[in-house]
């Protein structure tokens, strides 16, 4: 039961991780996992509470340091002290808890953290942003992703949630050249804006970026994701197609009531994703 | 699942159109003290001839001068979330260093003004310190500071006033002629820092910063901004300002005072608040501050002219503040 994706050259990895650990005084938050993400895929993440679906995220993307363990990008290891050094290597992540300020308007937070200044003097002496530059170039990425906003100047505290999703979701199409990650961008949202944030997520998969997304809800993932990495207790348990395995085996591998280890040598993982710890 | 129904069709350009002018102006938050400021005067006015005269107009800005440099740094401050209570103590030493330097030791007036300076930079590195290494509340550690502050101003001046005659010390007490009135330059030198403080807040991408990290500290954090640094930065400078209002205490009253700017650091807040500025931090306006400095002088000016006891325009004031607070937190609730 092959897909037409694996008939063709396989996938190359573009962001991995080896048994990566991360400590928090007598909690582990990663307990030795180990993480493959395949070019042009959505892959979606799914553990309980708690898990540690975000420690490795923010491990994956430099906002946390692990104690041990490799990341790897396109192959090669990389250490990230920081979110900057992710976004060197086109990483860009949409935290769980919407990294948006609220107060500041739409471009502002698009550009937040890389904004564009003037040129000449007026930039590099007196510092000043290039603000019509952002609200246009703020526009265009908003319109690439069809996300109907009228003004780049409102403030994101006056959007709708799944509007304000969508500012941070284009904060991070926008810039990444490589992966994106999302942890629950839906959570807080009602069916029509998840609907409408699940549509972005694939437009951005189809300009051709790897995207990590963590979500609790089942239908969802099963939508939209090519391949589902299970977290369990800090570690990888199992990595599955959505159309191999019905919700309810997922759900079992997560709770533990189905061994992870039993499907771990599926098909569907690709060589490089079999750790020879599990 | 299409979601069709909340994206524009593919193709149509966005349109332009965001919110209108009118309702631009009337959210932003500097339009609603800015119309009480000119009701206040125009209510004076109409009360008292003597009200609006320049010579009268150039007096208020010459009373703010002191506590509407010092709103500057708790500005700055406040829009971080953080808030300084030490203000007034560190503009008190840095009096004192300037004074007991410049008279008593006998040392340059500008070498003076310049350890004065660093006085008073030195706190508020000290205060920033506190606040991102130790990540101790604000409140609390500027509540040690402003006592740290305090005792010291009265140790190294053994509890005298310093009487200063340097006219390099007192340049900023002195006068030009503007339109028919009088003006200091310490007036002119304090609305000069108002609009550098403005500019810098909004045109420049630090400026920014400070907004985002009042505002959602995490999310500035993990956008990139280096908030620790970014922290620290907006106490030191709050602190070399002080030291500038230190130097126009010194030019107003040619004393270095250890009693001087006992409330000033609630002053200091009086003015950030009446001026639209959240104390929850990521929202408001240096330009909001002066307005918020002027109306308190101006209320002060006004019942003086008018002739009410002096006890009534720190009443007055009180209710000035609950009502902006009360005002800022009703916004939040509608907009949250
Ligand atoms: N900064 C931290 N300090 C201490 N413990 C932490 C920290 N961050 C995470 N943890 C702990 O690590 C474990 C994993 O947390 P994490 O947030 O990664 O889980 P999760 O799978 O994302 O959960 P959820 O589905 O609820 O978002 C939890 O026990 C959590 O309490
Ligand atoms: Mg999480």
């Amino acid at each position: 039961m092959t897909s037409s994706r694996d008939s063709t050259a396989a996938p190359k990895p573009v962001l991995q991780a080896r048994d990566l650990v991360k400590r928090y005084g007598s909690v582990t938050a990663i307990d030795g996992a180990d993480f493959d993400l395949l070019e042009g895929e959505i892959l979606a993440v799914i553990g309980d509470n708690g898990a540690g679906k975000s420690s490795l995220i923010k491990a994956l993307s430099g906002a946390v340091i692990p104690d041990s363990g490799e990341i790897l990008v396109n192959g090669s290891p990389v250490t990230f002290h920081s979110p900057i050094d992710a976004r060197k290597y086109g990483i860009e992540t949409v935290y769980q808890d919407l990294a948006v300020a609220p107060a500041l308007d739409i471009a502002e937070n698009l550009f937040l953290g890389r904004e564009l200044r003037r040129g000449g003097p007026l930039g590099s002496v007196f510092r000043l942003l290039d603000r019509k530059r952002m609200v246009d170039e703020s526009r265009e990425h908003m319109a690439n992703l069809k996300i109907g906003i009228k003004s780049m100047k409102q403030a994101v505290e006056t959007l709708s949630g799944g509007q304000r999703q969508g500012v941070a979701v284009a904060r991070s199409a926008a810039f990444a050249r490589n992966v994106v990650i999302l942890d629950e961008p839906t959570a807080a949202l009602g069916v029509k804006e998840t609907g409408m944030v699940l549509d972005l997520i694939r437009q951005v998969r189809d300009r051709g970026l790897a995207i990590i997304l963590i979500s609790h809800n089942m239908p969802n993932v099963f939508e939209v994701a090519d391949r589902v990495h299970i977290h369990r207790l800090g570690k990888r348990a199992a990595v599955i197609r959505p159309h191999e395995f019905s919700m309810n085996d997922a759900v079992a591998i997560m709770t533990g009531a189905m061994v992870g280890e039993h499907i771990e040598g599926a098909p569907e993982v690709p060589a490089a994703a079999d750790s020879p710890r599990a | 699942m299409s979601s069709t129904q909340t994206v524009s069709p593919p193709g149509a350009p966005p349109t332009k159109t965001g919110p209108s002018l009118v309702g631009r102006v009337l959210t932003t938050p500097t339009v609603g003290p800015l119309i009480f400021l000119v009701l206040a005067i125009a209510f004076f006015s109409i009360k008292s001839s003597a009200f609006l005269t320049g010579g009268n107009l150039s007096l208020i800005v010459q009373q703010v001068m002191v506590v509407g440099t010092l709103a500057i740094g708790q500005t700055l401050i406040i829009l971080t979330a953080g808030i300084d209570l030490s203000n007034g103590a560190v503009m008190a030493l840095g009096q004192i260093v300037i004074a007991k330097l410049a008279v008593d030791s006998g040392l340059n007036p500008i070498l003076a003004i310049l350890l004065g300076l660093a006085a008073t930079t030195a706190f508020g590195l000290a205060n920033g310190s506190l606040v991102t290494g130790l990540r101790l509340p604000p409140f609390i550690v500027t509540l040690g500071t402003l006592n740290i502050a305090f005792a010291l101003t009265h140790i190294y001046s053994n509890d005298q006033s310093i009487t200063v005659s340097s006219s390099t010390l007192t340049f900023f007490g002195k006068t030009f002629p503007l339109g028919g009135t009088d003006v200091t330059y310490g007036s002119v030198f304090m609305i000069a820092l108002y609009v550098l403080a403005w500019y810098v807040l909004k045109y420049t991408a630090s400026g920014r910063h400070v907004y985002a990290v009042g505002n959602n500290p995490e999310a500035a954090r993990l956008t990139g901004i280096n908030t620790r640094k970014l922290l620290l930065t907006v106490y030191a400078t709050a602190g070399l300002i002080y030291g500038i209002a230190s130097l126009l205490s010194i030019a107003r009253t040619n004393v270095g005072d250890p009693n001087a700017g006992q409330t000033d650091n609630l002053d200091s807040i009086t003015a950030v608040v009446l001026g639209g500025t959240s104390l929850f931090g990521g929202r408001g306006s240096v330009i909001g501050t002066l307005i918020g400095a002027l109306i308190v002088g101006v209320i002060r000016s006004g019942l003086q002219i008018v002739g009410v006891e002096s006890i009534y325009q720190v009443l007055i004031t009180g209710i000035l503040v609950i009502l902006a607070v009360a005002l800022d937190q009703l916004s939040r609730r509608r907009t949250a």
